[in-house]
């Protein structure tokens, strides 16, 4: 867990703010966040915290109103072709909803192939033996290429889902909510495919979670939003082991927990 | 959201349809491919008696030699009108018409409409507003004024009463796409396509379109109706075609006094004019269904 | 008596699929019982199956016995009589639940009105009273409030205001916290729990998740596939489960739980 010296964070939200246009009122206020590769990254907080326009901004779907999002140092700018392509390619998303995340009109084949093609690495025809490593490595038949959305269960979908994202090899992921509309026992599934993926493809989560047990499972920083601002960041487990700031503690604490003894008393 | 199908499983391979779901899948392709079918069969009924009618016709347009209100019988088919002209060749003439104003309003209607429809989804702020209140405009526009400007600035042609029904109905369908769009643009896969780094042409081409085409389509069959409707009564109003090209709205409109005494007159373009918006629908209806993975089915 | 009966419960949808598969339970005064399953399961449908608010194109056959009185083959209007007076129903969405173009303080007024037939200053007192009782700070700005202007979890407060205002003897919560943030479901849970020992209501209290019925419930019902697969004590299912389907449930949600032990207590 020793900091490497010298080594640029691949992602990086400087005193970011954003605020809708013609609002005053930011949605998230002076934001310094340092995504660093290999320690994976999880945001908690409330809904309406701002989690996912902190997610929107680091994909450069958003731009901050003041502070800057830089990409391996250099600050993101939209117009550069050549730098977005670069960061297209290594940062991908995956999203919590995992039937709006799919177009139903596709085939999977389609859907996964999609970033190669955009980004110009593949075309459709030399696209196909990407699509079916991507998705053998997320534990789908290679059949499943021929096959449309619906034929797919919820956690099925969301593996597909993680497919699309890491076909072309990127180097962070960002994912809000990739498991929380799933049952239990295909949740654990999917955080176990996650956890894989970084340990054999070194990917870097950054994961927008509500689910403490997820976050610990998978992440080793947490930083914890409280109505716009960062209330506290730090390894996963400083921050939820020994919360500092009163939110946190309230945030830990209020996790439902199974009972522990069998049997009476 | 939670899906009803209980094989919702952990398992990671893909679904199998139990037997009993799988048994109903085919029964309602079967239903689906019925209803196109009939849809065909009735719409294509009349526009092979559109087609017909260019290559034969049982009398002359302005034949007169029928006598006034002559019943239906061997020499006249549905009988003939006050003037004494055949029925039946007015009926195919009008099929003609008929097809001709609820084809070309639609396209039109699918041209412009869809254009505006998606400039105004993607515009936002001040443009938004103003595509939308330029919309807002043309619907409340009457149709019969705008068909009165046209054939002013033109003349009574079909040609003027097929770019009126045409323009006014591109406001309506240019607003319907305009929410279809917006759906469309808030759901995850186009953020996903977006983070790819796919163009927004792209976008536009492979996922905006496929997945507001089924609505469209239905939309623009409820079009194709109304066209030959609006026609109808443009027809009458002496703006649609002249004569001796008689319509549909046109026969009727001259039937109504004599409806008691010869109901052909009424009837046949009538029934007509309702077989042909029921077959449009009908078709509209089993393109959609057939369009969709989801309610087709795999492999077929 | 029991106050919930369900004997053999099936419900079919019209073209044949079957998502309730004979289920049988039963619920005496005061009890609490949790049903627990995964998408899919028909959890969701047992509870509306209860108050015969089944959606259109399902049918429901056995027997639901609500108080005392059949709720299968019971006509629209006996259900009406029974609905908020012996049962009331509290869904996950309160969004959807309350008329978005209605204040909310008329939204309690309704029921409160129809049964308890106050009108006037007594209502408004009864509207107030209500609020309070679901611990809703400043009640009276909360009931000139439109839903959306209130918070989630007060929305769900709200629900609940609305639900315990007849004052049923069976509460029916159907995934009652799913939408709420995690802090505000243990204030939510803390809050059911309350309420419903005060007034010694019965809880038929439908969730996915094993570690929140475990804070409500005495019992618990584990369904999958539209049938019963275990029943028992809540501590007995959690801390020995029988079934296969069971064993697999708990250890899934022990595994992400353990994620949390290995961090915390450093």
């Amino acid at each position: 867990m020793k900091p490497v010296p010298e080594l640029k964070p691949v992602l990086e939200l400087e005193n970011a703010s954003f605020a809708y246009r013609g609002r005053t009122d930011p949605v998230v206020a002076d934001i310094a966040l340092p995504v660093e590769s290999g320690q994976s990254l999880a945001l908690v907080g409330e809904s309406g915290a701002g989690k996912t326009t902190l997610l929107r901004m680091l994909l450069g779907l958003a731009r901050p109103t003041s502070g800057a999002v830089r990409f391996d140092g250099d600050e993101l700018r939209p117009r550069d072709r050549e730098q977005m392509t670069r960061f297209r390619r290594d940062v991908q998303c995956v999203f919590q909803d995992p039937y709006s995340s799919l177009d139903p009109r596709r085939r999977v084949g389609g859907i996964v192939a999609e970033p190669l093609r955009s980004l110009g690495i593949d075309t459709r025809r030399t696209a196909g033996p990407k699509v079916a490593a991507a998705l053998e490595r997320v534990g789908l038949p290679a059949d499943a290429a021929e096959r449309y959305p619906h034929e797919f269960s919820g956690g099925q979908r969301q593996r597909i889902a993680i497919a699309r994202a890491t076909v072309c090899e990127p180097r962070v992921l960002l994912a809000d909510e990739p498991v929380s509309a799933l049952d239990v026992t295909t949740r654990v599934k999917v955080v176990e495919l996650l956890g894989e993926l970084k340990r054999e493809h070194g990917l870097t989560l950054v994961m927008v979670s509500h689910d403490l047990s997820v976050v610990a499972s998978l992440c080793e920083r947490t930083a914890v939003l409280e109505r716009g601002r960062v209330v506290e960041q730090g390894p996963t487990a400083q921050v939820l082991g020994a919360p500092a700031h009163p939110y946190t503690a309230r945030l830990v604490a209020s996790v439902p927990r199974l009972p522990t003894a069998a049997g009476p008393g | 959201m939670t899906s009803a199908n209980p094989l919702e499983s952990t398992a990671s391979t893909p679904s199998t349809p139990s037997t009993a779901p799988e048994a109903s899948a085919v029964k309602r392709r079967a239903n689906r491919s019925y209803t196109l079918i009939t849809g065909c069969a009735v719409a294509g009924l009349i526009v092979l008696l559109a087609l017909v009618s260019f290559l034969w016709l049982p009398y002359a347009p302005d034949d007169t030699s029928g006598g006034r209100l002559a019943p239906p019988g061997a020499d006249h088919l549905l009988g003939t009108d006050k003037l004494g002209r055949d029925l039946f060749t007015q009926v195919m003439t009008g099929s003609r018409i008929a097809v001709e104003a609820g084809l070309g309003s639609v396209l039109i209607a699918a041209t412009v409409g869809v254009t505006l429809g998606v400039l105004a989804a993607f515009a936002q702020g001040w443009l938004d507003d103003t595509l939308s209140a330029f919309l807002d405009i043309l619907i409340a526009f009457p149709t019969l004024l705008l068909a009165m400007l046209i054939v002013a600035a033109r003349s009574a042609t079909l040609e003027s009463a097929i770019l009126a029904i045409g323009l006014a109905q591109s406001a309506v369908v240019g607003r319907v796409v305009r929410v279809l769009v917006k759906r469309v643009l808030a759901q995850d896969y186009i953020t996903a396509a977006r983070t790819s780094g796919t163009s927004w042409l792209r976008i536009t081409a492979g996922h905006i379109l496929p997945n507001i085409w089924p609505t469209l389509v239905v939309n623009l069959a409820l079009q194709f109706g109304l066209a030959v409707l609006a026609e109808a009564g443009l027809s009458y109003l002496g703006l649609g075609a002249p004569p001796p090209n008689a319509s549909w709205g046109g026969m009727l409109q001259e039937a109504q006094s004599t409806f008691t005494t010869a109901p052909a007159g009424a009837l046949a373009p009538g029934i007509l004019l309702v077989l042909l918006v029921i077959g449009v629908n009908l078709i509209a209806d089993g393109l959609r269904d057939t369009l969709d993975p989801a309610a087709r089915g795999r492999g077929v | 008596m029991n106050i919930l009966e369900l004997h053999d419960l099936t419900i079919r949808t019209t073209d044949g699929r079957t998502l309730v598969d004979g289920l049988s339970l039963a619920l005496a005064p005061g009890e609490r019982l949790g049903l627990i399953g995964e998408s899919g399961s028909g959890k969701s449908l047992t509870s509306l199956a209860v108050l015969g608010l089944l959606p259109a194109g399902m049918t429901a056959s056995g027997r639901v016995v609500l108080a005392g009185a059949p709720i299968t083959g019971a006509s629209e209007r006996e259900l009406t009589g029974v609905r908020g007076r012996d049962a009331a129903i509290v869904f996950q969405e309160p969004l959807t639940a309350l008329d978005p173009l209605m204040r909310v303080g008329r939204q309690i007024a309704g029921p409160l009105g129809r049964r308890r037939g106050l009108k006037g200053t007594a209502l408004r007192q009864a509207v107030t009273a209500a609020l309070e009782q679901v611990r809703l700070p400043d009640p009276e700005r909360v009931a000139r409030a439109f839903p959306h202007e209130i918070s989630g979890g007060q929305r769900q407060r709200v629900a609940l205001a609305m639900a315990l205002a007849c004052e049923p003897k069976l509460l029916i919560a159907d995934e009652p916290t799913t939408a709420l943030d995690v802090t505000v479901q243990a204030e939510l849970l803390t809050l059911l729990d309350t309420l419903v020992r005060e007034r010694d209501m019965a809880l038929l209290f439908v969730s996915h998740d094993l570690a929140v019925v475990a804070k409500i419930a005495d019992r618990v019902l584990v369904m999958r596939n539209g049938r019963a697969v275990e029943t028992g004590e809540v501590r007995e299912i959690v801390g020995a489960p029988r079934e296969e389907y069971t064993r697999e449930l708990v250890n899934s949600a022990r595994r992400l739980e353990s994620a949390l032990d290995l961090r915390s207590g450093r």
